[in-house]
């Protein structure tokens, strides 16, 4: 393995998206009130920076989300990227969601969620974005081959994804995302459907394709120890209404890229401490009529 | 590979890698068989195959042994053997096979003569019918296809076509078989027009319901890599909706074939709906069984091909959503 320098990151950052007093209203129908899905949002994201979103569920993360992406319009505050507004959804925001295609092993659970396109093979899921762009076929696939070898799915450019595991589809949907090479990465809880060891695997995966690419990253994630491990900044958002309370910038991602061994960072004191201090922040915020 | 397999089976399986190395995607042979292993408690699961052999040998057996004891009167119930005599009459088969060795000039006798039942053969019924559906069928998928497609993209045509289709749709034919008479004549216009009819709302609302399946990620995610909405449309609506087309292709053919006896009730001249028809006014029974049996055997064969054809081109249909 080469030597991972951290050297560099202490260069000006520049903030790449400006979230100002940004609130979300859902309107309700027929008797239920309006529903306030975010209020009062302020985040600047800098430049490189891994900020990674947690909190329990309707505490409006993927409402975030989907307003930073642009497939939500926020009802009030505004949203730039590198000063620029946002208009609905661009190249410049790429977007990884939780897809499970699984080969029947499921059955009779349906999931809804499935990004990936199943009539397409690996590489052609990963070319998609430049051949809509008109990309050359020999530009895209070779773009399209490098981000496949940076995610580890080389050899496996002519398989149909919907026979591929778990994980291996969470690389196919990074390696996608990576390839429109966007400024921003957009990660809606890529790993929730992942099991306990690959999930770890594709956690040190990521961090690495992040220290590769440069990219600045907004992750959404339920489980606390991904977290803490991953984050350059943790933001712990609250339900009703949506709002961020508190922000925690981290450092564990630094010992894991100079020195590796994940699980060694996970057990250390001060990140168990860590941990317990985020939970009972997560579990002491929820009303307990619901 | 087993060497001993069909010519047939292995132009299909050619067929089906020439499709998948056009997809780019490669069939390994353990694939297939790794996706169909069942959890316990699936519902439906194992093969079925072997059981429906069985069945229909059971129901033939019956039919020969209800005859053959003489429990139904022959006029009710013809024996298989009669209803097979029945088809070498009409169908001319025997002539044909005669004509042909003439052709060939293994023989040179004078063939027999045969004119099939009401002024045509079996075949010639056959393809009358088979004329009339698929024209109304193709019909229908070129107009009901996009009108689906555009009624799940677009809440203008939603609103356009959804109370005409919803309206229309739970009507028997046999209701509007005298509007259509009255309004497109007695000739072909007016039976293709009712097959038509048929076909088209369950084309229409799978094609819907198709585009309504894709997955907004899926959308969501072509967008965030730059694509225009006509691209989305193409590249991501379309191909997501294909699985559900086949499926109201499925529903449609079916529905055509249910239409075909009424469509042909007015002033057919040839058509397995009027012969069946006709030979009922004779109490011709066992020409009756012919053509049940003849509509029977080609919507059947129809929908295994469908079938197959959703396996191979919509391989990832039912592994997800």
């Amino acid at each position: 393995m080469m030597s991972r320098t951290t050297k560099g990151d202490k260069k000006a950052s520049q903030v790449v998206l400006n979230l100002e007093k940004v609130g979300v209203v859902f309107p309700g129908n027929l008797g239920s009130g309006d529903v306030t899905a975010l209020k009062n949002v302020n985040l600047a994201m800098r430049d490189r920076e891994f900020i990674v979103a947690l909190g329990a569920s309707g505490c409006g993360k993927t409402t975030l989300l989907n307003v930073m992406a642009g497939f939500i319009k926020p009802t009030a505050g505004r949203i730039r990227i590198k000063g620029k507004e946002v208009d609905g959804p661009s190249k410049d925001r790429g977007v990884v969601f939780e897809d499970v295609w699984g080969p029947g092993k499921d059955r009779g659970v349906v999931f809804q969620k499935h990004a990936l396109l199943p009539w397409l093979n690996v590489l052609q899921n990963t070319a998609f974005g430049l051949k809509l762009q008109g990309v050359g076929e020999r530009e895209r696939l070779k773009i399209s081959r490098d981000n496949l070898d940076l995610v580890g799915l080389k050899d496996f450019e002519q398989h149909p994804v919907f026979q591929l595991s778990g994980g291996m589809q969470q690389r196919v949907g990074l390696a996608r995302a990576l390839t429109s090479n966007p400024d921003i990465l957009l990660m809606d809880e890529p790993l929730g459907a992942l099991d306990a060891f690959t999930r770890e695997t594709m956690q040190e995966l990521i961090l690495n394709v992040w220290h590769k690419t440069h990219k600045a990253v907004f992750f959404i994630t339920h489980s606390v120890e991904e977290a803490l491990f991953m984050a350059t900044r943790l933001i712990v958002m609250s339900p009703r209404p949506g709002r961020i309370t508190h922000e925690y910038e981290l450092t564990f991602w630094k010992d894991f890229l100079d020195r590796g061994d994940a699980r060694k960072i996970k057990s250390r004191a001060d990140f168990i401490k860590m941990r317990e201090t985020v939970l009972s922040i997560i579990h002491g915020e929820e009303e307990p009529e619901l | 590979m087993n060497t001993r397999q069909k010519p047939a089976t292995n132009f299909l399986r050619n067929l089906q890698i020439w499709w998948f190395a056009f997809l780019g995607k490669r069939i390994r042979s353990g694939d297939k068989k790794a996706a169909v292993i069942d959890s316990y408690g699936a519902p439906g699961r194992g093969k079925s195959g072997l059981i429906s052999v069985i069945t229909v040998s059971i129901i033939l057996l019956l039919w020969w042994l209800s005859t053959q004891q003489e429990w139904v009167p022959p006029l009710f119930l013809p024996s298989p053997y009669i209803v097979w005599q029945k088809f070498l009459l009409i169908s001319c088969a025997p002539t044909y096979w005669q004509e042909f060795q003439n052709f060939l000039g293994l023989t040179s006798s004078t063939p027999t003569e045969c004119i099939g039942f009401n002024d045509a053969t079996l075949w010639q019924h056959t393809i009358a019918s088979l004329k009339r559906v698929f024209t109304a069928f193709v019909i229908a998928v070129i107009f009901g296809v996009p009108i689906g497609i555009s009624m799940g993209m677009s809440r203008i045509p939603r609103g356009v076509f959804d109370p005409p289709i919803e309206f229309y749709r739970p009507i028997p034919p046999l209701a509007y078989l005298p509007l259509t008479i009255i309004w497109f004549g007695i000739g072909d216009l007016a039976k293709v027009i009712l097959i038509f009819l048929a076909c088209f709302a369950p084309l229409a609302l799978n094609a819907r319901a198709g585009v309504r399946s894709v997955s907004i990620e899926q959308i969501h995610a072509a967008y965030s890599m730059g694509a225009s909405p006509t691209q989305v449309i193409w590249h991501v609506v379309l191909k997501g909706a294909l699985p559900e087309i086949l499926t109201g292709m499925r529903v449609a053919i079916a529905f055509g074939w249910t239409t075909l006896v009424a469509a042909e009730m007015v002033a057919a001249k040839a058509g397995i709906g009027v012969m069946v028809l006709n030979a009922a006014r004779y109490l011709a029974t066992d020409i009756v069984f012919l053509g049940i049996i003849v509509i029977g055997l080609i919507a059947y064969s129809f929908d295994l091909v469908m079938r197959w054809v959703e396996r191979t081109f919509v391989p990832w249909k039912g592994k997800a959503a």
